[in-house]
C-alpha cells in the first residue's frame, strides 16, 4: 500500500472541499473494498477522505418512502424495521452479501461504489482494461465463471458484485449526489455505466462528486418482494445469479412487476425487457417464459459462464412463479 | 460419538500398566494400553492448551519478537519460465524505513536444500536454487525480498520494485503436459506401477464393466494461519559463534533444522527451531523458500527478521495438491465379484520434486479383485512444486475408485454396500500380507444402521422435498497406518510428576492432550502430573507430523522410554524395597509408582524410590523400536462415509443434509479430539467435493484465486451436524492399539457426496468440484 | 492517536496505512487477534468495536480513533473465562486455535445481534420483530469466520450451549 494522507470530513460539503483541495483523493467509507484494493495496489490514492461521519440516519419521506444516509451501515439498513417491513428484498439482499462483520463496517454509499472482484482486475500481473484502459482483458479467455453475460463488451466482462445494489435497482431508488457544482439526483439505474470501450469509468459520478443519500420511493408491492441468491457455497460468497422480484396482480393480470438480476451484469441488472413483457399480461407460465426469454435474448455468455443463462432462466421463472403464487394467496410470502 | 464408560481425568484411579513389549512381532504381546477399559484412554479430555487458545495466550510463530527486528516482504515473479534481465530496486531502497533489498544479485551464497522424500533429511518442497541465479522456474517464485522497520514500509517498498523478464516457453497447460507424461521412478518409495494378473484381459472378458475417467483439480491447504516465522542469528557468548534461532510454524522441526543446516553450510547444533503452536498444517507447513530467504536476509542485514507470508504469498511459495486425471475400470461377474480392477492416470508434477500425487494408494488394499493394474504417470509442468496435502493420494483417489464402485453397483442393481462387502479381501490383494486389523465391514454395518441407509431409494430421483431432490451415497474411507523411524522420547521423573519430551508437533490434532493422557495412563499418574513437551528441535528425536503417524511414532518412543525409566528405577531400589528382585517385565506402573503385577502388596511410589536413592529427578531417553510391524502386516485404517445430499432441481445447488463417518482406526485415545479430527477431515472432504479448486491459468501458469475469498473452503453454513463413530477395536500390533486419525476423514467423502448427488438426481459428476453448473 | 482497548486508553502514533489489526498486534502486542487473510475473507481478525463485530484487517487504525475496542484478550473478566470461551473449550470448538479469537469475538457480537432481534439471511420472516434462536440462525451468522480445521460443529455446539443457558431451553435444530 502506498503512503497517503488522511482527512476526516464532518459532512458531505466538507468532504467535497477536501477532495477538491487534494490531488488524487478517494472517499473512504467502511473501507471493506477500498482498503483491500489499496493493499493490492489496484487503487493508489494520495489522500483518503473519511466520509463515515456523513449521515447515518434513515428518515421517512412524506409519501411513505425512506431516505438513507450514505454512511448508514449495511447492517443498520438491513436491520431497520421499516426496511424489513416495506422493502424486505433490500434487507434480504444485504443480508445475503458478505459477512456480518463486513456488513457492520460497509456503508450504503461504499457498497454502491464497490468495484468488481474479477481476478484479473485484482492481479496487477495480468492484463485488465478496467485497471489500465487499452491493456487488454485476460478474463475473456481466462477464468470467467463469475463474470457477466449482460452489458459486456470486448473490453470488459467484469460483474458488478453488489447484492444491495440489485435490490435498489429493482426499487427504482434515487441517488442523492453532492459535488463541487452542487446537489443533484440520479435514478440508481443510471448510476452505473456499462463498460463499452472505457471499463475504467464505472459510474456517472463527476470528479469529487459524492453519494450523500439514497432515496427509496414508496412502492406498495415491495412489501412482498424477495431476493434470492445462488452461489458456490451456502453463505459468504458472491452471487452466480441472484434475482430480486416483486409483482402486483390485478385479477389474473400482472399489473406491475420489478425484476433485477445480480451476478450476471456489468452493472446491477434491471430486467427491463422481461418487465415490459410481463406488464399487463395474463399471469401464466407462458407469459413468464416469454418474458424471461425476452430478457435473455441479450445475454452474451462465454464458455465459462454459459450456464448462467440457464440458471438465470430457471431462477427468474421460479421466483416470478412464487411471487405470483404469493400474490394470489393474499400476498404472504 | 461413541459412548464411552470412562470418566474425565482424575475421576478414576488409573489401573496398573505393564510394560509394552514386542507388539510389532507376529507373536508379540499387544501394548496393554490398547486393552478395553483402560482408565483414561479414550476419555474425552478437553484440550490441555484450551485456555491458552481461547484467551489469545497461545503465541504463534509470527507473534514472537526480537529486539531490532525488521519486517520482510517478498516480490514474486510474474512469468513461469525464463530469466530476470533487469531488476530496479532504486525506488524501494529510497523509501523510509527500508533496511535491505535482497535479490539474486546480492543474496548470500546458499546451498540447494535437500528435498522431501528424496533425501533422508529433506524438508524442502523442491530443489531449485534459492535466489541464487536469474532463472525463474514458476509463476510466483520469489525474486526479491525487502526488509524494513515496519510491515507497511516493507510492503510498499516491495510493490515499488520493477522486474523485467525474458520469458521462455513454459509448460503450463495440463491438457498438453499430460500427453507427454512419464512414469516416475518411484511412488512414495514404492513402484509407480503394480500388476496382479492380467487386468486388461480380465476387464475385456467381464460381464459387467465400468470404465470411466475422473478428474480432480489442484487444491491448497489454506491453513488459517499463513506461514510465518520470526528469527535471529544470535551471537553465542564467549566466541561460540552464531546460532540461528527460529520461531517457525512447522510440522517438521528436525527435518527443517537438518535442511537449513545444509543450505547454510553449518552444523545442525547451530540451528534451533521451536514451534509450540501451529495454526493448521495439513501437509503445507514444511520447508519452503520463505524460511530460507528470511534467514539469508537476516544474515545480510545483521538484524532479526519477521517474515509473515500474505495469503497470496502462501499460494505463490507453498505448494498444494496436484491435479489428477484418473481412469478407473472395473470388471465384475453377475454376483458383483471384481475380476478386473484398473486404476491409472496422470498427475501434474515438476522435475524438481518427488511427489506424484499417489492416487492409487487406497486401491492397493481395498478390494479382492482377481486381476489388478495400478499405475501413475506424471506430467511435468512449470509450476510451483506440488506437495502433500491431507491424505495425499487417498483423498482424490478414493473419489475415483469409490465413484466407480457406485457406478458398478448401479449397473448390477446391487446395494453399493453389498457390492463392497462381496469384495472384502482376506489378505491385502497386492502385497499378499495379512491385515493387522481390518474391521471395515463392522464399521460399515454400524454406520449404515445409525444413518438409516436402508431408507435409500435404489433408483435415482426417488425422494423430494419441495425443490430439493434428496439422495444418499456411501463410500469407503481408508488411510494407511505408518510409524516412521526417528522417534526418541525422554521422560524426566520428579517427585511431583513426569515430563515427556519429544520433537513432535501440535497443529490442532490434539497431540499435546492425547499424549498427556497416554503418558498419564502409562506411568500411572494423573494427567495433571504430566507435562508433555513438543515442537522444539532440541527435544529428543525427530517426528514428522504427517502421514497420520505421530500418535504411533510418539507412542512407540514413549513405550521405549517407559521401559528405560522402569529399568532405571529398579536399579535404584535396594534390597529392602518391596520391588527388590523384580525384573521390568514383572512390573506395572500404577498409583504414581511401581508395583508387582498381580501383587498389590508389593509397591513403591516414584517419590519413595527417588527419595531413597537421594535423587531429585531421573531422566531417561530411549528410541522407539524399529517399525517391523509394517513389514509383517498390511496396516490400514478403514471407514465408511454416508452422505445425504439435496440437489436443488431449479438451481443445481448441492446442500449436504447429513454426513456420517463410521471408522475402524484401532483404539481411539480421546473421544473428543478424535471426533474433531474425523469431522475436520470430513469437512475438508466436503470442500473437495463441492467447491475447492485452485485456478491455475493454463496460459500463464499463474494461480488466479490466491485468496480465501476466491478459493472457497466450507463455511459454517455449509456444514451439517456430522456424526462420527468408531469400532474402537485395538490393532494388536501398534502402540496403544491405535492408528492415526488425522487424514482418513477426508478420504471417501468426495465419492460419498458424488454418489449421493447421483442418487438424488441421476447425474453422475466425475469432475471435482461438483459445482451447480454441472447439475443444471 | 488514541483508542480504548479492553477498557484501557492506549495511545500511539501510527502510519495511516496501519490497520486496526496491525495496531493491535504490532504496536500493542495484543497478538490474540489473528491475521488469516488480511482481506476480509476469513474473519480471524474479528474484534468488537463499541460492541459490534468487525474485521480489524480492513479497518484503518486512524479511522477508529476514540472507539471502544474489545479483543479476545478482553473477553475474560477477573480471570474468569467468558461463558463463550468456556463453552468453546468444553465443546472442542477449535483445533489449531488460530481462527478461535475471531470466532469468539464474532460469537459475542452475534449473540448481541440476536438479543437485539436483528435478522439474518436465513430469517424466514424479516418483518417479524422477534428472531427465533435456531441453530441455522447461528450457523449463518457465524459463516464469516472460516475454520480450516473444521471445528464448525463444536463452535455451533458451544454457542448453542451459551444461548440455551440464556434462554433456559435448548436451541432448536
Amino acid at each position: 500500500m502506498n503512503a497517503f494522507d488522511y482527512h476526516q470530513a464532518a459532512d458531505g460539503t466538507q468532504a467535497i472541499e477536501q477532495a477538491v483541495r487534494c490531488q488524487q483523493a478517494k472517499y473512504l467509507g467502511g473501507g471493506t473494498n477500498l482498503v483491500d484494493l489499496m493493499r493490492e495496489t489496484v487503487e493508489r490514492p494520495q489522500t483518503l477522505i473519511d466520509v463515515t461521519r456523513l449521515s447515518r440516519d434513515i428518515t421517512d419521506t412524506d409519501g411513505g418512502g425512506l431516505i438513507i444516509g450514505a454512511a448508514v451501515t449495511n447492517a443498520a439498513l438491513a436491520g431497520d424495521a421499516r426496511v424489513r417491513r416495506r422493502y424486505p428484498l433490500l434487507a434480504r439482499a444485504i443480508l445475503s452479501g458478505a459477512s456480518a462483520q463486513i456488513r457492520n463496517m460497509a456503508t450504503v454509499g461504499g457498497n454502491l461504489l464497490q468495484r468488481t472482484r474479477c481476478a484479473y482486475f485484482y492481479d496487477t500481473a495480468t492484463r485488465c482494461n478496467k485497471r489500465e484502459p487499452g491493456a487488454g482483458c485476460d478474463a475473456l479467455e481466462g477464468f470467467h465463471r463469475y463474470h457477466a453475460i449482460f452489458g459486456t463488451s470486448s473490453s470488459c466482462i467484469a460483474t458488478h458484485p453488489s447484492d444491495m445494489a440489485v435490490a435498489l435497482v429493482a426499487l427504482d431508488a434515487r441517488v442523492h449526489l453532492r459535488g463541487p457544482a452542487g446537489d443533484r439526483q440520479l435514478a440508481i439505474t443510471e448510476l452505473h455505466r456499462e463498460p463499452g470501450e472505457r471499463p475504467d469509468l464505472e459510474t456517472e459520478l463527476q470528479p469529487e462528486e459524492l453519494i450523500v443519500a439514497v432515496e427509496l420511493p414508496p412502492l406498495a408491492m415491495a412489501v412482498h418482494s424477495q431476493y434470492r441468491k445462488v452461489r458456490d457455497r451456502a453463505s459468504y460468497a458472491f452471487a452466480l445469479v441472484s434475482v430480486a422480484s416483486m409483482v402486483e396482480l390485478d385479477g389474473d393480470t400482472i399489473a406491475d412487476t420489478r425484476l433485477a438480476l445480480g451476478g450476471v451484469g456489468t452493472k446491477p441488472w434491471r430486467a427491463w425487457q422481461a418487465e415490459a413483457a410481463l406488464r399487463g399480461q395474463p399471469a401464466t407460465a407462458a407469459t413468464l417464459a416469454a418474458a424471461v426469454d425476452a430478457e435473455l435474448a441479450a445475454a452474451r455468455p462465454l464458455p465459462g459462464n454459459t450456464f448462467k443463462v440457464e440458471l438465470a432462466r430457471r431462477l427468474m421463472i421460479a421466483e416470478l412463479s412464487q411471487r405470483l403464487s404469493d400474490a394470489r394467496n393474499g400476498g404472504d410470502a | 460419538m461413541s459412548a464411552l464408560d470412562t470418566g474425565r481425568s482424575g475421576d478414576t484411579q488409573p489401573a496398573g500398566v505393564a510394560l509394552a513389549g514386542d507388539y510389532w512381532r507376529p507373536e508379540g504381546r499387544p501394548d496393554p494400553l490398547g486393552e478395553k477399559g483402560r482408565s483414561g484412554i479414550g476419555a474425552p479430555l478437553s484440550r490441555v492448551d484450551g485456555a491458552d487458545k481461547v484467551t489469545g495466550g497461545a503465541r504463534f510463530a509470527g507473534e514472537f519478537r526480537f529486539d531490532g527486528m525488521l519486517y520482510a516482504a517478498l516480490v514474486y515473479s510474474t512469468i513461469a519460465n525464463g530469466r530476470i534481465f533487469g531488476i530496479d530496486t532504486r525506488d524501494a531502497e529510497s523509501l523510509d524505513g527500508v533496511a535491505l533489498v535482497m535479490t539474486h544479485q546480492n543474496a548470500p551464497r546458499l546451498n540447494t536444500p535437500p528435498v522431501f522424500l528424496r533425501a533422508p533429511n529433506g524438508a524442502a518442497g523442491d530443489d531449485h536454487p534459492i535466489m541464487q541465479t536469474d532463472r525463474v522456474h514458476w509463476n510466483g517464485q520469489p525474486v526479491a525480498l525487502v526488509l524494513a522497520e515496519t510491515q507497511e514500509q516493507a510492503d510498499a517498498a516491495a510493490e515499488s520494485i520493477r522486474v523485467d523478464y525474458a520469458a521462455e516457453p513454459a509448460m503450463t497447460d495440463f491438457a498438453i503436459a499430460k500427453t507427454q507424461a512419464r512414469q516416475p521412478d518411484n511412488l512414495l518409495g514404492g513402484p509407480a506401477e503394480i500388476r496382479v494378473g492380467d487386468a486388461d484381459s480380465a476387464l475385456a472378458a467381464a460381464a459387467y464393466r465400468v470404465d470411466a475417467t475422473y478428474t480432480t483439480p489442484r487444491h491448497n491447504h489454506n491453513a488459517i494461519e499463513p506461514h510465518a516465522l520470526t528469527l535471529a542469528w544470535v551471537n553465542e557468548p564467549e566466541g561460540e559463534g552464531e546460532t540461528l534461532r527460529i520461531h517457525d510454524a512447522s510440522q517438521c522441526v528436525d527435518l527443517a533444522v537438518a535442511s537449513l543446516a545444509e543450505v547454510f553450510g553449518i552444523d545442525i547444533s547451530r540451528i534451533h527451531i521451536t514451534s509450540p503452536f501451529v495454526g493448521g498444517g495439513f501437509g503445507g507447513k514444511t520447508l519452503w523458500q520463505h524460511q530460507i530467504l528470511a534467514a539469508a536476509a537476516a544474515k545480510l542485514a545483521g538484524r532479526p527478521v519477521r517474515l509473515a507470508l500474505s495469503r497470496e504469498g502462501v499460494y505463490r511459495v507453498v505448494g498444494g495438491r496436484a491435479c489428477t486425471e484418473q481412469r478407473v475400470a472395473l470388471g465384475a461377474d453377475d454376483r458383483g465379484r471384481l475380476q478386473a480392477l484398473i486404476h491409472s492416470g496422470v498427475a501434474a508434477m515438476t522435475r524438481h520434486n518427488n511427489l506424484p500425487e499417489p492416487f492409487f494408494q487406497a486401491t492397493k488394499c481395498l478390494y479382492a479383485a482377481d486381476h489388478i493394474r495400478l499405475s501413475i504417470d506424471v506430467a511435468d509442468m512449470h509450476m510451483l512444486a506440488n506437495t502433500f496435502m491431507r491424505a495425499p493420494g487417498e483423498s482424490v483417489g478414493t473419489f475415483a475408485l469409490e465413484s466407480a464402485l457406485d457406478e458398478l453397483a448401479d449397473q448390477l442393481g446391487m446395494d453399493p454396500l453389498e457390492l463392497r462387502a462381496r469384495n472384502e479381501p482376506e489378505r491385502d490383494p497386492t502385497s499378499g500380507l495379512a491385515f493387522s486389523s481390518r474391521h471395515l465391514l463392522e464399521a460399515a454395518r454400524a454406520g449404515a444402521e445409525r444413518f438409516g441407509w436402508s431408507e435409500r431409494s435404489a433408483t435415482p430421483g426417488g425422494r423430494h422435498d419441495g425443490e430439493w431432490q434428496i439422495g444418499m451415497g456411501c463410500a469407503t474411507a481408508t488411510y494407511p497406518y505408518m510409524r516412521m523411524p526417528g522417534a526418541v522420547a525422554t521422560i524426566t521423573l520428579t517427585p511431583d510428576g513426569a515430563t515427556v519430551g519429544i520433537a513432535a508437533h501440535e497443529m490442532g490434532m490434539g497431540t499435546a492432550t492425547v499424549q498427556t493422557q497416554v503418558a498419564a495412563a502409562r506411568l500411572g499418574l494423573p494427567v495433571e502430573k504430566i507435562a508433555f513437551r513438543y515442537g522444539d528441535s532440541q527435544l529428543a528425536g525427530s517426528v514428522l507430523a504427517g502421514g497420520s503417524q505421530q500418535t504411533a511414532a510418539i507412542g512407540g518412543a514413549v513405550i521405549a522410554a517407559q521401559r528405560a525409566l522402569v529399568t532405571e528405577l529398579l536399579s535404584l531400589v535396594d534390597e529392602h524395597s518391596p520391588l527388590s528382585g523384580l525384573s521390568p517385565d514383572e512390573i506395572e506402573c500404577r498409583d504414581a509408582g511401581l508395583g508387582a503385577i498381580g501383587d498389590g502388596s508389593r509397591f513403591e511410589s516414584y517419590r519413595q524410590i527417588l527419595a531413597s536413592a537421594g535423587r531429585s529427578e531421573l531422566c531417561v531417553e530411549a528410541s522407539a523400536a524399529e517399525s517391523q510391524e509394517l513389514g509383517n502386516w498390511s496396516m490400514h485404517s478403514f471407514g465408511t462415509i454416508f452422505c445425504e445430499a439435496g440437489v436443488n432441481a431449479v438451481t443445481g445447488e448441492v446442500r449436504i443434509r447429513r454426513l456420517l463417518g463410521s471408522f475402524d482406526c484401532g483404539r481411539i485415545l480421546n473421544a473428543k479430539t478424535a471426533a474433531s479430527q474425523f469431522r475436520g477431515g470430513m469437512i475438508m472432504g466436503l470442500g473437495m467435493a463441492l467447491m475447492e479448486e485452485t485456478l491455475f491459468d493454463a496460459r500463464s501458469g499463474r494461480v488466479m484465486n490466491p485468496s480465501l475469498a476466491d478459493y472457497h473452503v466450507p463455511v459454517q453454513m455449509d456444514v451439517p451436524e456430522i456424526e462420527v463413530m468408531w469400532t474402537d477395536i485395538p490393532d494388536p500390533h501398534t502402540p496403544m492399539g491405535a492408528h492415526g486419525v488425522g487424514e482418513i476423514g477426508i478420504t471417501g467423502v468426495g465419492a460419498a457426496v458424488a454418489n449421493a448427488v447421483y442418487n438424488a438426481c441421476g447425474k453422475r459428476v466425475r469432475d471435482l468440484p461438483i459445482t451447480l453448473d454441472k447439475l443444471l | 492517536m488514541q483508542w480504548t482497548i479492553n477498557g484501557q486508553v492506549r495511545e500511539a502514533e501510527v502510519d495511516f496505512r496501519t490497520s486496526l489489526l496491525d495496531l493491535l498486534r504490532e504496536q500493542f502486542q495484543l497478538s490474540g487477534t489473528k491475521k488469516g487473510c488480511n482481506q476480509g475473507a476469513c474473519g480471524a481478525c474479528t474484534v468488537l468495536v463499541d460492541g459490534e463485530r468487525i474485521n480489524a484487517c480492513l479497518a484503518l487504525a486512524v479511522q477508529y480513533q476514540g472507539r471502544e475496542i474489545t479483543t479476545v484478550e478482553g473477553l475474560a473478566e477477573h480471570g474468569k473465562l467468558h461463558p463463550v470461551q468456556a463453552a468453546f473449550v468444553e465443546h472442542d470448538g477449535f483445533q489449531c486455535g488460530y481462527c478461535t479469537p475471531g470466532q469468539l469475538c464474532s460469537a459475542v457480537g452475534m449473540i448481541g445481534e440476536l438479543e437485539r432481534d436483528l435478522p439474518s439471511a436465513v430469517t424466514a420472516d424479516l418483518a417479524a420483530g422477534q428472531i427465533e434462536w435456531q441453530r441455522d440462525e447461528l450457523r449463518e451468522r457465524m459463516s464469516g469466520n472460516l475454520c480450516r480445521c473444521g471445528a464448525y460443529n463444536g463452535i455451533a455446539d458451544a454457542i448453542a450451549a451459551v444461548l440455551a443457558e440464556e434462554l433456559g431451553e435448548e436451541i432448536a435444530r
